[in-house]
This record gives structure tokens, C-alpha cells and sequence, in this order.
């Protein structure tokens, strides 16, 4: 089954690689505008998808990604507006993001309740803290700048589309590589995932199973910190309620289709990121006429296509969603 | 066979009406925190509190207008209770009630020729249909395709909030207006306000009782609450999972949807995208502070239907920001799921309603 789905996918990246580069022929200069804004819009959804996958790998569903993201945007505009300094704006968001995680690890691995409650709890929290708090007409005092990479930024096309962007980019990049690194290539990852699927396995073994969750929950929080750091202080510069407009959930979204794994993950919010900004540059070039709301809901509508193509395919870690309880399972 | 009906049996039992004690203490831990936070704002919450719930409860014009607003609550926590009870967290209430507002409007404007007691029920029958075919779509998919009714509702969400944007502001706008929204629906198919009492409330209770009753007495019931229970039990048991489930989501969209045509005829009387917001989120609140029973959800719709009625008055004399109503909820959902509070009783466990990706 795995090997089918692996050659769908180089067939996927083969047909996107040769329409790119006839595109590219076409006209270069659009072409790579399209790309490189296509991973501005990737890069949130990737990282929130790195929270989802650090969570569920050691057996946590969270469905609060949306909260952690909104309200760490929230704190990272706030505290970058009082300080003065966008840098402490970004630690103070990383902790908001911890903050959140713990609480989820309080409510499902401590208290053991349902998971998916628990995520709920945290939208919630997150949108009415925020609501209540938001004081309109606020700006940025400064914002994280494009700062080209010397050398990698002068190679055509991937230069333009990867190298041309901000400090935050970049560190989610080495996040999201180093992410999968750890996960497939070291004891801690191998642990977490034996966890995830068995945890009374990874217990005999030695493993402290509330530990480990405790310790990936929060650094998923720290993650999910960093992606609302990007959106408000790289990317778009202000916050309004309701800033992250779904994110988290279309993160949750292509975490399955990239079948939890990290690389799987960034692949599919590229893909969301170039189907989106190819569909913003045909209205600007108004080569169709398609109503804007049409424009605005189809991530939401290829999230569904994809899941209602994907899901009943990929099977998430065994032990998702249950408390670990000893001498139970 | 048998196990299975015990374990029913043990479900209704903890669903129980008589457990208001952890709701209500959890109510007013929410109020207690939220006035530290005023009172950290240099605010007086009680003067805010006063003024929430005299103007919400302390007149017929404010029941009145304190049950309008619990109408649609009362709905769009049935909907999550009945999705619950299936096993299933029907977080798309929100779309599924905003299809139903829209369907609804427009069959009370654009069809004129009816007698009022058919067009009300056709336009109730509009919100039913259009919020259960929404639904129906996350069934169908969780049902036969394995995918998660999480992540499809809350998708759908953004779909319909986009779906409904644009015929509101194309095919179905009002002539010569700037604002995006449809038509004034006709007289004859508003719903009449009986004193204090508004009809569509009427409607929302009836519905409550019904679905105590198909929940607690009847087959389907029982099939929904063996298939939320243990869902290869109710296979062994030869219930169709799959079936279940699809109605499941069909029904507690359809529910949704009612909550949306009783909102436009009975307060708003035309669509406007931005009027429904945040109704299905208060239903998931509401509907775990019921205890996910149909009738325990009642008192908690209309304890938010208070707030949410006297807020604007409440920012008015004492200052305070209406969304404190929405810290509120935030804060009473948290207190009533987290055992903070249900573990100094006994016989209250916290078990899991939900299931992962996976289930």
C-alpha cells in the first residue's frame, strides 16, 4: 500500500516540477514571485502542522493548534508593541505557546480527560481571551526584515523562492528539518513515536510515558509560538480577532496527508501555499473571473478532497487520544 | 446483547438531568475569575454583573429578548448533544446553522403566495434541509471515506461562511444596498412573540423534549447511544455503524439548521453573514454544561442567552467589553470538563466522549 501512495507522490512532485519549469520558461519573473509567496503562505501552515505532529506522535490529539497560534500572535503583537522589541515580542509568544501546551497536558495527560475537549478548551480560551483584550488601531513598531542569504540567494529561481525571506522563515525551516531529523534519527524520537503507538511497551522499557508527553506537548507549544511569531511580526505585521482564520485546523489537515511525518507535512503546505498563490496571481492577471469568497475557501475545499482521498489510507499512532493509565492497556 | 444494554443503561444514568450541582458551581467560578480580571482592569464587576442580569432577566422585554437569544442556543446544543451522544463532536454547528439562517431567509422572501402556518414550515423545512445536507456531507464522509468530523466540519465551516458570503452579496442581495444581506422576509412568515415568550422558543423546547424522548425510549436511540458507546459492541449487536453514524451527523446538522431559520424568523428577519457568529461555538459549551443531556442543556442556553441579551447594556453602565461574555463561556467550558471542580464529588468521571483520528 505505502509503496503505491510513495509513487503517486514522485509523480505529483515529477508533474509540478515540469509544469514549473514551463511556467518558468513562460515567464520567469511571475513565476517566481508565484513560488516565493507560495511558501510565505506554506510556512505557518507547516509549522502548525510540526505542532500536530510532535503531539500526536507521542499519542496527544490536539485540536487546540488554532488557539495556540491565535493567542501567541496575540501575545507576540502586544509584547512587541510594549517592549519596543520584536525579538522579546517572539520569546514572549514561544511561551505563550508553551503555556498553552501545558495546559493541554495538564487537562490530557494528567487529568485525562477527552483530548479533543481539551483542544476545544484551548480555541476557546484563546478567542475570548483575545476578544476581550483587543484594542483596535494598534501598529508595529518595526518588522523581522527580508535578509537575502549571501551565496544561496544568487541561485536562480531557488534563490529568489527560498533564500529571500526573513530570520523567522529560516528558523522554521531548520525547525521543521530538525524536526524530522530527531524524529526518525535519534533515541528521544524513537521513544516518543514507541509511545505514541504502545505506551505500555515504551513504559516496560523504561520510558516515562507523562514525562515524554509533557516534554513533546511543550515543545510543540514552543513550535506553535514561532508560527504565531512569523504570521504577525514577519508576515502580515498586525492582528485583528480572529487573525489566524483557521490555520490550525488546515494544519491538522495536512498533517494526515503528510502522514505524520514532518517532510510529508511541509510538502503538502507547499502544495496548499502554490495552489493559493497560483489562484491569487489568475485573479490579479484576471485571466478567470472567479467571485473572490470562491477563491478564498478553495485550501478549505482541497483540505476535504484530499482527506476524502487520503485518510482511509494512512493510519495515525495507535495510542492517539487515549490516556495512558499503568497495568491498563 | 445483553452487556451492551447495561452499558446503555450506565450512559443515560450518567447523562443524568441531576447533576446541576457541578454546572452551576462551575458558573460561578467562571463569574469569579472573570471579575478578578475586571477588577484588574480598574472595572466594577459588581455593577457589570448587575447590570448583565437585570437587564437579561429583570423585565418581560428582557426575558423576551433573553429567550430570543437562548432560542437558537437551545438548538445549536442539541445538535452538538446529539453528535455527542453518537460519539461524534459536531464542531461545524456554526455552518450548518448559517446555511439554515440563509435557506430559510430566502424562502421567506422570495416565496410570497403561501398561507402563513405552510410558508413558516416551509421555511423551517429550508433550514432543516439545507443545515442536514451540510452535516449529511460530514457524515458521509466520516461514515465511507474514514475521515475525521472534526476536521470536515470545521472545513465546512470556512466553506459555508464563504458559499453564504457570496450569494449574500450576489445572487441573493438586497436591490440598491450597500451592506451584504438579503431582503426583509415577509410579514405573514414571522414567527409571533406570545408576551414574553417568543414562538420560536416554543419550537426549540418541543424539539429538546422529542429528542429526550427518541434518545431515552426509542430504538434509534438506542442505536445512536450504543454506536457513541462502543461502537464494535454495536456491531456485534447488529447495528449498522456506518448508518448510524451518517444519521448521526444528518439529523444533529438538520437540528443546527432549524437553529438558523428559527434565528431569521423569529429576531433577525433577513439574512447578514456577520449576525450569526459564534452561535455554534456556544452550543459545544452549552452542551457539555448540560451534562450532554437534551433537557439539562436548557437552563445553561438560557443562562448565555442572558448574557449575550444584556451585554451591550453592561458595556454601556459599567464599561466592560461585551466579549467578556465569550471569556465567560471559555472559562465555564473549562471548568465544567476539567475536574477541578467534579472531583470533590462522587460518581462524576471524566471519561473521553471523543475518540482520536483513528476511531
Amino acid at each position: 500500500m505505502s509503496s503505491i501512495v510513495k509513487r503517486r507522490g514522485f509523480y505529483y512532485t515529477l508533474a509540478i516540477a515540469i509544469s514549473t519549469l514551463y511556467l518558468y520558461l513562460q515567464s520567469s519573473n511571475v513565476t517566481t514571485s508565484v513560488f516565493s509567496i507560495a511558501v510565505t503562505f506554506a510556512m505557518p501552515l507547516a509549522l502548525a502542522a510540526m505542532v500536530g505532529i510532535m503531539c500526536e506522535r507521542t499519542g496527544i490529539v490536539n485540536i487546540g493548534i488554532e488557539g495556540t497560534l491565535l493567542l501567541s500572535s496575540f501575545v507576540a503583537f502586544y509584547s512587541a508593541i510594549a517592549t519596543k522589541s520584536i525579538i522579546i515580542g517572539f520569546c514572549i509568544a514561544m511561551a505563550t505557546g508553551v503555556f498553552m501546551s501545558l495546559l493541554l497536558a495538564l487537562m490530557s495527560v494528567t487529568w485525562k480527560m477527552d483530548q479533543i475537549i481539551a483542544g476545544t478548551i484551548l480555541n476557546i480560551l484563546a478567542t475570548g481571551l483575545t476578544s476581550f483584550f483587543y484594542i483596535q488601531g494598534t501598529m508595529l513598531p518595526t518588522m523581522f526584515k527580508q535578509k537575502p542569504i549571501p551565496g544561496l540567494s544568487d541561485i536562480p529561481f531557488f534563490g529568489d523562492v527560498l533564500f529571500k525571506h526573513g530570520f523567522l522563515m529560516y528558523l522554521g525551516f531548520v525547525v521543521i528539518l530538525t524536526l524530522y531529523f530527531a524524529l526518525f534519527h535519534t533515541s528521544w524520537g524513537l521513544r516518543s513515536r514507541a509511545v505514541g503507538e504502545h505506551p505500555s511497551a515504551a513504559d516496560t522499557a523504561g520510558v516515562s510515558v507523562s514525562k515524554l508527553r509533557y516534554l513533546n506537548v511543550a515543545i510543540a507549544g514552543a513550535i506553535g509560538g514561532l508560527c504565531g511569531s512569523y504570521l504577525v511580526l514577519e508576515l502580515v505585521g498586525s492582528w485583528n480577532r480572529g487573525f489566524t482564520a483557521g490555520k490550525g485546523f488546515t494544519a491538522l489537515a495536512l498533517m494526515i496527508f503528510g502522514r505524520w511525518n514532518p517532510l510529508g507535512a511541509l510538502a503538502a503546505a507547499m502544495f496548499f501555499g502554490l495552489s493559493q498563490a497560483g489562484a491569487n496571481q489568475l485573479m490579479i492577471n484576471g485571466t478567470v473571473n472567479i467571485p473572490p469568497q470562491f477563491v478564498g475557501i478553495l485550501p478549505y475545499v482541497m483540505t476535504i478532497i484530499v482527506l476524502a482521498i487520503s485518510a482511509g489510507k494512512v493510519r495515525p499512532p495507535a495510542a492517539e487520544g487515549q490516556p495512558y493509565e499503568k497495568g491498563q492497556n | 446483547m445483553s452487556a451492551l444494554i447495561e452499558d446503555v443503561k450506565a450512559t443515560k444514568q450518567k447523562y443524568d438531568v441531576g447533576s446541576w450541582l457541578i454546572p452551576t458551581i462551575s458558573v460561578l467560578a467562571a463569574m469569579f475569575v472573570a471579575s478578578i480580571l475586571m477588577f484588574a482592569q480598574g472595572l466594577d464587576p459588581i455593577l457589570a454583573y448587575k447590570s448583565l442580569f437585570t437587564t437579561a432577566f429583570g423585565s418581560g422585554d428582557g426575558i423576551a429578548s433573553t429567550l430570543g437569544k437562548a432560542t437558537p442556543l437551545v438548538l445549536s446544543g442539541l445538535a452538538v448533544t446529539l453528535g455527542l451522544r453518537a460519539g461524534l463532536f459536531n464542531i461545524g454547528v456554526q455552518g450548518q446553522l448559517l446555511t439554515g439562517a440563509l435557506a430559510s431567509a430566502w424562502a421567506g422572501y422570495a416565496i410570497t403566495n403561501l398561507p402563513p402556518i405552510i410558508h413558516i414550515s416551509v421555511a423551517l423545512g429550508f433550514g432543516f434541509f439545507f443545515g442536514g445536507l451540510v452535516g449529511a456531507i460530514a457524515g458521509y464522509l466520516k461514515a465511507f471515506r474514514g475521515v475525521h468530523e472534526v476536521i470536515t466540519t470545521i472545513m465546512l465551516n470556512s466553506i459555508v461562511m464563504g458559499i453564504v458570503d457570496y450569494l449574500a452579496s450576489h445572487p441573493f442581495k438586497e436591490p440598491d444596498q450597500a451592506l451584504t444581506r438579503t431582503p426583509q422576509i415577509i410579514e405573514s412568515v414571522r414567527l409571533p412573540v406570545f408576551g414574553p415568550l417568543p414562538s420560536g422558543f416554543a419550537v426549540s423546547l418541543f424539539l429538546a423534549v422529542m429528542m429526550w424522548w427518541v434518545l431515552g425510549y426509542t430504538t434509534t436511540g438506542f442505536r445512536f447511544n450504543s454506536v457513541g458507546r462502543n461502537k464494535f459492541a454495536a456491531w456485534y449487536a447488529g447495528i449498522s455503524y456506518k448508518r448510524t453514524i451518517f444519521f448521526a451527523m444528518l439529523f444533529s446538522g438538520g437540528i443546527a439548521g432549524l437553529g438558523g431559520a428559527v434565528e431569521t424568523l423569529g429576531i433577525t428577519y433577513r439574512f447578514e453573514p456577520a449576525f450569526n457568529l459564534g452561535l455554534g461555538f456556544d452550543g459545544i459549551t452549552i452542551a457539555l454544561l448540560g451534562r450532554v443531556h437534551p433537557i439539562g442543556i436548557i437552563p445553561g442556553a438560557i443562562l448565555i442567552g442572558g448574557m449575550r441579551a444584556g451585554a451591550a447594556n453592561m458595556q454601556f453602565d459599567a464599561g466592560v467589553a461585551p466579549e467578556l461574555v465569550d471569556l465567560l463561556l471559555a472559562m465555564i467550558l473549562l471548568f465544567v470538563t476539567a475536574p477541578l471542580i467534579s472531583r470533590f464529588f462522587k460518581n462524576s468521571s471524566n471519561r473521553a466522549l471523543t475518540g482520536g483520528w483513528g476511531n
